[in-house]
């Protein structure tokens, strides 16, 4: 057994030192993230849902004048925590392409629960045209999509300072200290007030950019809660499984010397 | 050989199964009684774990297939489809993806067991040889699987990986165009790649029976590295070892599930929740962890076509390990040598995977060059060299009198160790 353990003992002790070798570039970036707390990122962390649905209110005002959420439907709106009554009534409030009417002509009709949200251009290309030449990104994905995540997606929202004096800014572009490169095709979104919220949170822009990132995690990760309950189960049933064999295993070898 | 078998089966049902076709009594002989070294340590359940979870890739990919598309127009959506719509699709491509990560740590501990171990040597020369010709499928199956879900690092990954073989002279171009079906990577890539990783699973399985076959002919190895003599050295499979492999089951079980649920996506490249976009390459393309080591040495070599010949010659040159590593002694518990220095080439191995994971500038290129040379210096000189220099500890009589010859651990007489090394 000792000698079992000096062997383990030399395996992990490289993949120690790599790890914190490693950890070296993560740490030189430090200073520039964000280090927000997040409801959902704890072990058994759930959505806070009421940020969420906050953050829905800003998605539908604001970014869904350019991004779409193409992967989201309005029924997956009960994810977090709408009632069928008013997911039905959100879905009716946007107008969305319903096939073709019985001339063969494109219809269009109030969306359904049923319905895709709705995206703000019909190709990429009238994107960029009403975005001067940049292409607002679907946001379905986009936590899971870049280095950071949320903690990242909120150094956007957050990170409009104004431009270093030496800094050269090109036209039409505009400073941001968490985008790399630190020019970024994307007007500032939000600011303090940009929404007013029914439920009488403050509208800083620390608020709201919290607000719409907890939606927008959501929206990558729409399994995540059920993901960790389920999980939580099937660990502490194996390792009430890993118990019962281990014993069984010290029975069936007791007679054995070795 | 025609004939009935005289089956030993009570029940009349199996009997009468077994007369006719005897996998009943062959089970009971393979896996039943099977005698095997009572000796092992943990390190020999990773075979087992290996063949736990090739089950668990295919049952996962088939449901998966079943709900993917391969079209470069739909095949991103389609997983996201299976994320979000498909009844735990979630769970079963978590687990489909998290699974080849496990496989290649799996593999990997089993192949280090191997070495530290020496269970390439004679008479498992060929046993290894599959082995080896297992891992290649094994990656050739997970380079195009990862290819499938068609992100930004799918794409820019299999530009890169089939453009290496247009360094071959005269030919390589035109296996190029093979492997893509066209000028490039699209549509008819992806159709081939699907069918290819649906295939490839399945001639894995073929390989591995024969990696088993070839092991019950051999015999297992076993941590003192000696032979088996009497049967006092074997206890039979069942109940032994399998009580043992489920054990190491479980805690498998237990790893893949704390990836699965809790960090999905812990292994994986933010880059791939980007649809794939020809026009837009990321910052950096970098293959999965499994493949870093190799990638490292590929650009550790200025010239394409020396830097393929290394990345592939790393694999290669395990073939003819068996040949190489002159010392007759197996485990590296009596090479005084040998075993530290397995750990330095492990160190290698690592610091090559941590070269691949950054851009080759500075520091990492010259890095991933000294750890590349020290890789091939491991097989190619030392370890020839080695076994004609290094003095081995006395050899254990036997797995059941594990007491060794004399105190104080002198190196037997050379005629002395040629007789212990001898097949019982
Ligand atoms: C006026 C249109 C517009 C609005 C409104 C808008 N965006 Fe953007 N957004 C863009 C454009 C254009 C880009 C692409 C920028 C580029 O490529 O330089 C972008 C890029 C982004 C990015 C990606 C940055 C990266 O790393 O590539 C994120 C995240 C983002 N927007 C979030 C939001 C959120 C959240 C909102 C709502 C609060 C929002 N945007 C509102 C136009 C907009
Ligand atoms: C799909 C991957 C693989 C599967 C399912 C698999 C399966 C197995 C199983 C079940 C055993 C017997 C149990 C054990 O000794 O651990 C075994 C033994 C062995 N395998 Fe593999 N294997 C795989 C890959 C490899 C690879 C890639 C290599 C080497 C390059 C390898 C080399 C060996 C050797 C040398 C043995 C005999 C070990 C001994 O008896 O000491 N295997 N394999």
């Amino acid at each position: 057994m000792p000698k079992l353990r000096s062997l383990l003992a030399g395996v992990f002790a490289p993949a120690l030192v790599v790890a914190s070798l490693l950890s070296v570039p993560a740490m030189a970036q430090e200073d520039a993230m964000p280090r927000e707390k997040w409801s959902f990122e704890k072990l058994f962390g759930t959505f806070d849902l009421a940020a969420a649905q906050r953050g829905f209110q800003i998605y539908s005002g604001v970014c869904s004048n350019c991004h779409s959420l193409k992967l989201l439907h309005y029924r997956d709106l009960s994810g977090i925590g709408l009632e069928p009554e008013q997911i039905k009534a959100v879905a009716a409030g946007f107008t969305v392409p319903l096939g073709t009417d019985d001339q063969g002509n494109p219809k269009e009709g109030p969306a359904t629960p049923a319905s895709a949200f709705r995206s703000p251009f019909a190709n990429d290309k009238a994107a960029r045209v009403a975005n001067n030449g940049a292409l607002p990104p679907d946001l379905s994905l986009i936590v899971n999509a870049r280095e950071g995540g949320a903690n990242y997606v909120y150094g956007i929202l957050t990170g409009y300072v104004p431009a270093p004096a030496a800094f050269k800014m090109q036209d039409g572009l505009y400073y941001n200290k968490m985008y790399p490169g630190h020019q970024i095709g994307m007007p500032q979104p939000l600011q303090d007030g940009t929404v007013e919220y029914t439920d009488g949170t403050g509208t800083s822009l620390d608020q709201e950019a919290h607000d719409v990132v907890t939606f927008l995690s959501w929206a990558a990760n729409p399994e995540t809660v059920e993901r960790k309950q389920i999980g939580v189960r099937v660990v502490l049933f194996l390792v009430f499984m890993t118990g019962l064999t281990y014993a069984v295993k010290r029975k069936v070898w007791s007679n054995v010397h070795h | 050989m025609a004939g009935l078998t005289k089956s030993e089966f009570a029940n009349p049902v199996i009997n009468w199964i077994d007369t006719r076709l005897p996998i009943f009594t062959m089970m009971q002989k393979e896996y039943g009684v099977f005698p095997t070294p009572k000796n092992f340590n943990y390190f020999w359940n990773f075979g087992a774990l290996a063949m736990v979870n090739l089950v668990i890739m295919i049952v996962t990919g088939i449901f998966l297939a079943m709900n993917y598309q391969p079209n470069t127009e739909l095949a991103f959506d389609s997983v996201q489809h299976i994320m979000r719509d498909v009844n735990y699709g979630w769970l079963i491509r978590y687990v489909h993806q998290n699974g080849a990560s496990m496989f290649f740590i799996v593999t990997y501990i089993h192949i280090f067991r191997g070495l530290y171990y020496g269970s390439y040597k004679a008479p498992r020369e060929l046993l290894w040889m599959l082995g080896v010709v297992i891992l290649l499928l094994m990656m050739a199956t997970a380079f195009m699987g990862y290819v499938l879900p068609w992100g930004q690092m799918s794409y820019w990954g299999a530009t890169v990986i089939t453009n290496l073989f247009s360094a071959f002279p005269v030919v390589g171009p035109k296996i190029v165009t093979l492997l893509w079906g066209g000028f490039s990577v699209d549509n008819p890539t992806l159709n081939r790649f699907f069918a290819l990783h649906y295939l490839m699973p399945f001639v894995l399985v073929g390989v591995i029976f024969l990696h088993v076959a070839a092991l019950h002919i051999t015999g297992s190895n076993n941590p003192l590295g000696i032979d088996v003599k009497t049967p006092q050295d074997t206890l039979p499979f069942h109940p032994y070892y399998t009580i043992k492999d489920s054990v190491g089951i479980c805690v498998f079980l237990i790893v893949l599930s704390a990836l699965v649920f809790f960090a999905p996506n812990y292994l994986g490249d933010p880059n791939n929740f980007i649809p794939a976009n020809p026009l837009v390459t990321p910052a950096d393309i970098v293959p999965e962890w499994y493949f870093l080591p190799y990638y490292a040495i590929l650009r550790s070599v200025p010239n394409k076509l020396l830097g393929v010949c290394m990345m592939f010659g790393s694999l290669m040159v395990l073939f003819v390990l068996p040949w190489l590593d002159t010392s007759r002694v197996r485990s590296a518990r009596f090479r005084p040598v040998y075993r530290p220095l397995i750990f330095v080439w492990v160190l290698a191995v690592i610091l090559l995977g941590i070269c691949g994971a950054h851009k080759p500038e500075g520091v990492w290129v010259i890095l991933s060059r000294v750890c590349t040379v020290y890789y091939y210096l491991h097989f190619l000189v030392i370890l020839p060299i080695l076994g004609k220099l290094e003095r081995p500890l006395p050899l254990p009589e036997s797995i059941s009198h594990p007491v060794l010859g004399g105190r104080g651990g002198g190196p037997l007489p050379g005629g002395a160790l040629a007789k212990l090394m001898e097949k019982a």
